[in-house]
């Protein structure tokens, strides 16, 4: 709770309209994703070779920001979420933000994890047993 | 370099195990005893869930804490990975792990028999939350030997869940580790 007279802060989607403009920073407080960003979850780069020009002089919508060029040149090879945190030196929540602006963007593709987002089916278990056991 | 790294027309199939519990008991050991790549960190940037305070004034830096997590791959098959994230089993640090077992096979309770209670939250955590687990006591040179019996009576872990004495330091004991988790997760999902 403030105290009377301590300046207070405008709380975040309190007025929320829908954001024309991003990513006016790393993350811009956002903590919803449309994509299914799991730790394992795979993602790889969308290649468009005669797109850099174009991003350069890009508007404020597209920009890319250091980090968001870094992470793509990343995902040149599969790579999962948790992969790119700790290469990047991230924290997971931001890189989910910023994985999530880049599929949004089509820089980057999100394949997911091959099976459900339940736990896995027997199968799949079976599977895990043999290889496991070839070790 | 692994094929699937490379071939996006065959994207494999990612599974994950969480090793979890109290803090040196093992964990990044364990992940990296078993990992075919070197163990990887990454962190969470979490904030603590301050009770009574909604002081925004204050500075963020107080409230605001990172918690690593290890991260291990092994390739199972051509198309078919196995991630391991070893985390801290810390009570306040639960509803990261809500995000963490989404998805996963189950989860491996390290436990030392020098500090047992520091297992007690990742236990209760995974008897609520349903997800398979197993208990792996990961014996130190220097401490005593305690038979897995009596570890599940400490733990009050029912009779259908494996309990074993292990070594993360060693390959075979981790592998059997994962093998009982994983056999476990099966026998617990319906046909």
């Amino acid at each position: 709770m403030s105290t009377p007279g301590t300046p207070r802060l405008p709380v975040r989607g309190g007025d929320r309209k829908p954001a024309r403009v991003r990513p006016y920073s790393l993350t811009g407080g956002r903590t919803r994703f449309g994509h299914v960003l799991l730790v394992e979850t795979f993602v790889a780069a969308i290649e468009a070779p005669e797109e850099r020009k174009e991003l350069e002089n890009g508007s404020l919508s597209t920009r890319v920001v250091p980090e968001l060029r870094a992470i793509v040149e990343l995902c040149r090879r599969m790579r999962t979420v948790a992969e790119i945190s700790a290469l990047m030196r991230m924290p997971l929540g931001v890189v989910r933000v910023l994985l999530s602006d880049l599929a949004d963007q089509g820089k980057i593709r999100v394949y997911g994890t091959g099976h459900g987002p339940r736990q896995p089916d027997r199968a799949l278990l079976e599977r895990v047993l043999s290889g496991l056991r070839r070790l | 370099m692994r094929p699937w790294q490379e071939d996006r027309t065959r994207v494999p199939i990612a599974t994950k195990i969480v090793i979890a519990g109290g803090f040196g008991v093992g964990k990044t050991t364990m992940v990296g005893t078993i990992s075919e790549i070197e163990p990887l960190q990454t962190e969470a940037l979490m904030t603590e869930a301050s009770e009574g305070t909604d002081d925004l004034t204050a500075t963020p830096e107080k409230h605001t804490t990172t918690v690593a997590m290890d991260y291990g791959r092994v390739t199972l098959d051509d198309d078919l990975v196995l991630y391991l994230f070893g985390t801290p089993g810390q009570q306040r640090f639960w509803f990261m792990w809500d995000d963490l077992v989404r998805g996963a096979i189950g989860a491996v309770v390290l436990a030392d028999t020098r500090r047992l209670k520091d297992c007690f939250p990742a236990l209760d955590y995974f008897e609520s939350s349903g997800l398979p687990y197993v208990v792996a006591v990961n014996h130190f040179d220097g401490s005593s030997e305690f038979d897995a019996e009596d570890v599940r009576d400490a733990l009050t872990v029912p009779a259908h869940i494996p309990v074993m004495i292990m070594d993360a330091r060693r390959r075979l004991p981790v592998i059997e580790t994962l093998l009982a988790l994983v056999g476990h997760a099966l026998d617990a999902t319906p046909e």
